[in-house]
């Protein structure tokens, strides 16, 4: 379930940061929601992750803790992990802020899908309602578990679609692969490299780093790892993750002839390339297929975000309020929460305009703010305090808080520094001051976080 | 030990994207910073794999 979400940020990220390239992108992402990356630009991507898989083979033995503890999200590991309540609602808090964006993005995707692939039929407003309905009926039915099968159907299909018009797009129109990047390559000279500046090397990196660090620390990915069946089993899926990204290749193909195909496509249109070029390509009947499996790829993580969301307010925001609780009033309020969180979004879809995409860029540096005290978590002697994490993680959201909504870079805040430092991405600016104060803090605060409650397991919420 | 993996791990990271941000040449139809990204995709989950194999035989000897 957390494979190819990284490649989606990247693109929002993209789109906020605009130049020539963002057609590319653009395709991408309105091809699925999923898996956009511009592959060129990727695979630091995945070397990055080896780190983060890194601290999780450190972290993967304490599985058997966190089921007799009763973690199951990620708040609640905070919680365990640092003996702190009021931390683990700081972090439950910043979990959902971030997530609300990512819903929203989804069923923006889920919008473009089916008015696209209905040839104008059904209109957007009502399609996102549809969207809303299924996602909301698909979580009541189906719960954690179900969505398993789920995943492994819309990968399939996706899978299938995707490598078949990776394929087939080129040689209709140029005869091949290679020809097609040639023709590129000649009507487009560099399209296919990174520039000096701008989107460049040092951009490209700490982006990676962002996306690598960052994708982890989204609570439903954080969730899903936590209720692996075992540790090796979790290394073994993340061994496998990066071969499945091989698909993204296949969008690139897709994506250049799309540029190449249908030039000067503006604004929001981009979002709008896969349906023109398959329109342009395919009889109506292979344009629905392309629209049921990019509604599955839509919906499908939506519904796990919405769970995930509905959880995190009922067990780690409502009952650090009303500790009192009991656990059935708890199910109860996650179910009146989901419905809940669905409108919240859609709201934010037909009013927040193209701010989303600003407000996910922000959200994943958000998330992202949660690494430092996570890893040092998982060292035996931790040296971070409580106070320590609870400041750095907050002077990082405020960071990037202020970093987006005064529009700044380290551009405008560094006019004369070197290019390679001018284009490092923001999220890495702040989770270096957030370390910083991290362990500045915990130098001078008492570190206790060491010994762990003991609980009764309770039964899981989300399943019942 | 360890830490010379750590180590060899940073210099692709750091190094090789200037040296391989060219078009020329193709390799099995890629232009060349693609069939880079490509392959280390499956070198990733190859290595991966390594470690994780190393990982649980550490996790049986205890």
């Amino acid at each position: 379930m957390t494979s190819g979400r990284s490649g989606e940020e990247l693109r929002f990220v993209n789109h906020v940061r605009s130049d020539g390239r963002r057609d590319v992108f653009d395709f991408c992402v309105s091809w699925s929601q999923r898996s956009g990356i511009p592959y060129g630009r990727s695979h630091y991507l995945y070397i990055l992750r080896s780190y983060l898989h890194r601290s999780f083979l450190d972290f993967t033995p304490n599985l058997a803790l966190c089921e007799k503890h009763n973690v199951l999200t990620q708040s609640d590991f905070f919680t365990k992990k640092y003996n702190s309540k009021s931390l683990g609602l700081l972090v439950a808090v910043i979990g959902v802020l971030s997530m609300i964006p990512y819903i929203v993005l989804q069923l923006k995707g889920f919008q473009i899908i089916v008015s696209e692939a209905s040839y104008g039929l059904i209109p957007p407003t009502v399609a996102v309602w549809i969207g809303m309905l299924c996602v909301t009926v698909f979580v009541y039915v189906s719960g954690i578990h179900g969505s398993a099968w789920t995943a492994v159907l819309k990968d399939i299909l996706i899978l299938v679609v995707i490598v078949f018009l990776g394929i087939y797009l080129p040689i209709h129109y140029f005869g091949g692969v290679q020809p097609m990047f040639e023709t590129l390559e000649a009507t487009k000279p560099g399209f296919l490299l990174l520039p000096d500046e701008g989107l460049s090397i040092s951009w490209y990196i700490s982006l990676c780093l962002t996306i690598a660090l960052g994708q982890y620390m989204w609570p439903h990915c954080f969730g899903a790892s936590l209720s692996s069946q075992n540790e090796s089993a979790l290394r073994k899926n993340s061994a496998i993750l990066p071969l499945y990204q091989i698909i993204l290749v296949f969008i690139l193909f897709i994506g250049f002839t799309a540029v190449l195909q249908i030039p000067n496509l503006q604004g929001g249109d981009t979002d709008l390339a896969l349906f023109k070029i398959a329109k342009d390509a395919f009889p109506p009947w292979i344009v629905g297929v392309v629209g049921a499996a990019g509604m599955l790829a839509a919906l499908v993580p939506c519904s796990m975000l919405i769970l995930t969301a509905a959880t995190i307010l009922s067990k780690n925001i409502y009952k650090a309020v009303k500790p009192d609780t009991s656990n059935e009033q708890l199910a109860k309020l996650t179910r009146i929460f989901v419905p809940i969180v669905s409108l919240v979004s859609l709201i934010f879809t037909f009013y927040g305009g193209n701010t989303m995409i600003a407000l996910l860029t922000m959200a994943y540096s958000f998330v992202l703010q949660l690494f430092p005290p996570l890893v040092f978590s998982l060292l035996k002697r931790n040296p971070v305090s409580k106070a320590g994490a609870s400041a750095g993680m907050i002077l990082g959201v405020v960071l990037v808080a202020y970093f987006t909504l005064a529009e700044a870079t380290m551009a405008t805040l560094l006019p004369k520094a070197p290019h390679f430092i001018q284009d490092i991405d923001i999220g890495i600016v702040a989770i270096t001051f957030n370390l910083i104060v991290t362990l500045a803090v915990s130098a001078f605060t008492r570190k206790d976080q060491q010994t762990i409650q003991e609980e009764e397991p309770v039964k899981r919420i989300i399943t019942s | 030990m360890k830490k010379i993996i750590v180590l060899l791990s940073v210099i692709p990271a750091i190094g090789s994207l200037s040296v391989v941000n060219r078009v020329e040449p193709y390799i099995f139809g890629l232009p060349f910073i693609i069939f880079w990204a490509t392959a280390w995709l499956i070198l990733t989950s190859i290595c991966l794999y390594i470690s994780s194999v190393i990982c649980d035989r550490q996790e049986e000897n205890k």
